[in-house]
């Protein structure tokens, strides 16, 4: 029970010395393990280290992903697949709009004259509005010529020939300039024609590309909405793949846990999963989508020389790409803290 | 360095596995913690690890009470204790070498001192020549052995062993035991759970005994 008993008496000295013995570093290991040097590492020794751990668990977790191909490719299949509707509607709504700006510029609008009119006063009101600077061109079409065209183009002509009179009016054609082009514009100068005492009715021909522009508008709101739904979706992908890799690896967490580690350690590596599944995600997703506008591109340009048109398929711009790639890393990253925290927590030693 | 003043530990279904314990066990001494099955030395151990906590009394290690220690202190606290467990506790998905090196990762070494302390370690388990080996193709001493090379690779101040010897051979049981007298002799606080008396008989170290969660004696092992 004496002190003196405790150490390096009795039968267990005898061996102690010969394992001192034989062990050639015998010193220094004894001073090392007697914790007299334990902190000595330096701040730069320890960022330096921390930086060099950080790229390693990056590597040892794309490693596990990996290393289980087959797995790794369904999951991300569903979080590319998850993203590639939002950001094809993205792209196709980009075309609409490109293509209705291109058509902006052919904007018309016929002036209806009223019948009591004259011919010459329609012409003198062509050169006026030719005169400002807001419209391009202004072209009369007189009833006559009018009720000629309507002939020609209607197959109606013994109907017409039974009329007494013309049953149509004089029509003054107006192309706004480009810089005068844009919808509020053109609703501002209808406004100013409409006023005028010879006008009957002033007809906007792009009513209907306004309600496409309207009709682009709700589609993106309708995007959005979708993408918000569908990114949740792959929040929860990324989320339960998390849930069960960590499930998976419930006695490495236990025995990390156990000899110091801290929860910013134990939660590393399946943040790094999370982010690797999300950045495969977007990858994929740009590749599926890059490869379909490709195949698009085609017939899209064959069918604008249809119309005359040099359009072609808008793509993916390098800022888009890159926007897509950085928001589903970031996706990946986020699904992995919703769960990380809470599933460890519960991994406790007892 | 541990000190435990009138501590209960009772588990949630009821069962008081310490009963108003107190003892005190100064730096540097190395001792036996013994009893019967479920006398509660598993328990005490835990305590000290903050695998479990008081639910009155106080623990303290190293002059801190642990009993109260915030979940984000609990870390530093067991880098500081090194332990080895009964069944050891080892990764079957690395090497020797990663096994041992978890804590110094942990502790964010870098890669040479890493490599230094490691081969320190198993070098003093006498395990140098396995350090690649997938630790399932050890004998079950060796695992052991690894184990306790883990635990003590950081420099613990206190090292704790729950059963170390459970199911090894009499040889293996007193090599393994002069293992913890080597650290204890360089100044490693020792506390070793253990219901293997006939080995221990020979050791001359104080016994903390236990029965139904009270301290039975605190004398040394052969009165
Ligand atoms: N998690 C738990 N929940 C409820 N009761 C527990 C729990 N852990 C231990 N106990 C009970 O507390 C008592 C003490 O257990 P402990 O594990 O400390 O005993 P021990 O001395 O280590 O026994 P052994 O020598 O068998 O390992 C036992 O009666 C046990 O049933
Ligand atoms: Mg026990």
């Amino acid at each position: 029970m004496s002190k003196s008993k405790q150490k390096g008496s009795g039968a267990s000295k005898l061996p102690k010395r010969r394992l001192g013995q034989l062990q050639t570093p015998a010193k220094p290991s004894r001073r090392e393990l007697s914790g007299a040097k334990t902190h000595r590492t330096r701040f730069s020794d320890q960022w330096q280290s921390y930086r060099s751990h950080h790229r390693q668990v990056a590597s040892e977790s794309l490693r596990r992903l990996l290393k289980r191909p087959l797995a790794t490719l369904m999951t991300t299949l569903v979080i590319s697949i998850a993203m590639v509707l939002p950001a094809g509607l993205y792209v196709g709504l980009n075309n609409v709009e490109a293509v209705s700006q291109g058509w902006d510029g052919a904007a018309r609008l016929s002036v209806f004259l009223k019948f009591s009119v004259s011919d010459q006063d329609a012409q003198k009101l062509r050169q006026q509005l030719a005169d400002r600077k807001d419209i391009a061109s202004a072209e009369y079409i007189s009833p006559s010529e009018a009720l000629e065209e309507f002939r020609r183009r209607s197959g109606f002509g013994d109907v017409l020939d039974q009329l007494d009179s013309n049953p149509l009016p004089g029509v003054l054609v107006l192309s706004p300039t480009a810089d005068n082009s844009s919808p509020e514009k053109i609703e501002a100068l209808r406004d100013q024609l409409n006023a005028l005492p010879q006008a009957d009715l002033v007809k906007l021909d792009m009513e209907w590309l306004q309600r496409l522009n309207r009709i682009t508008d709700i589609s993106r709101r309708l995007t959005l909405a979708l993408a918000a739904m569908l990114a949740a979706g792959v929040l929860l992908i990324v989320g339960n793949t998390i849930k069960l890799a960590i499930e998976n690896r419930r006695d490495e967490i236990l025995v990390v846990k156990l000899v110091g580690g801290t929860n910013a350690f134990v939660r590393r590596p399946f943040l790094y999963m999370g982010f690797w599944y999300g950045l495969f995600g977007g990858l994929l997703a740009w590749l599926l989508l890059a490869s379909s506008l490709l195949w698009l591109s085609g017939p899209v340009k064959e069918l604008a020389g249809l119309y005359n048109s040099s359009f072609s398929l808008l793509g993916l711009g390098v800022l888009d790409s890159l926007i897509m790639w950085a928001s589903a890393a970031g996706l990946g990253l986020l699904g992995a803290l919703l769960v990380v925290g809470r599933e460890l927590r519960a991994i406790e030693p007892k | 360095m541990i000190q435990f003043e009138q501590v209960c530990k009772r588990y949630p279904g009821g069962h008081q596995a310490l009963n108003n314990l107190s003892f005190h066990m100064p730096h540097g001494d190395m001792r036996f913690l013994t009893g019967h099955s479920g006398a509660g030395k598993s328990t005490l151990l835990k305590l000290i690890m903050v695998m479990e906590r008081a639910n009155s009394g106080q623990v303290l290690v190293d002059g801190r009470n642990v009993s109260k220690l915030p979940a984000r202190h609990i870390p530093e606290l067991r880098r500081k204790v090194g332990v080895v467990f009964q069944n050891h506790q080892l990764l079957f998905d690395r090497s020797v070498f990663d096994n041992v090196a978890l804590p110094l990762v942990i502790a964010g070494y870098g890669h040479r001192d890493i490599g230094r302390r490691v081969r320190a370690a198993l070098d003093k388990v006498g395990l140098l020549d396995k350090e690649r080996q997938n630790p399932i193709t050890l004998s079950g001493g060796e695992q052991q052995r690894v184990g306790i090379a883990r635990a003590v690779v950081n420099k613990p101040k206190l090292l704790l062993a729950d059963e170390p010897t459970g199911n090894l051979d009499p040889q293996l049981s007193a090599e393994i035991m002069h293992l913890f007298e080597q650290f204890n002799q360089v100044g490693v606080t020792v506390l070793i759970a253990t219901h293997d008396l006939s080995l221990i008989a020979r050791m001359p170290y104080k016994l903390l005994s236990l029965r139904q969660g009270q301290l039975v004696s605190a004398g040394g092992s052969h009165e």
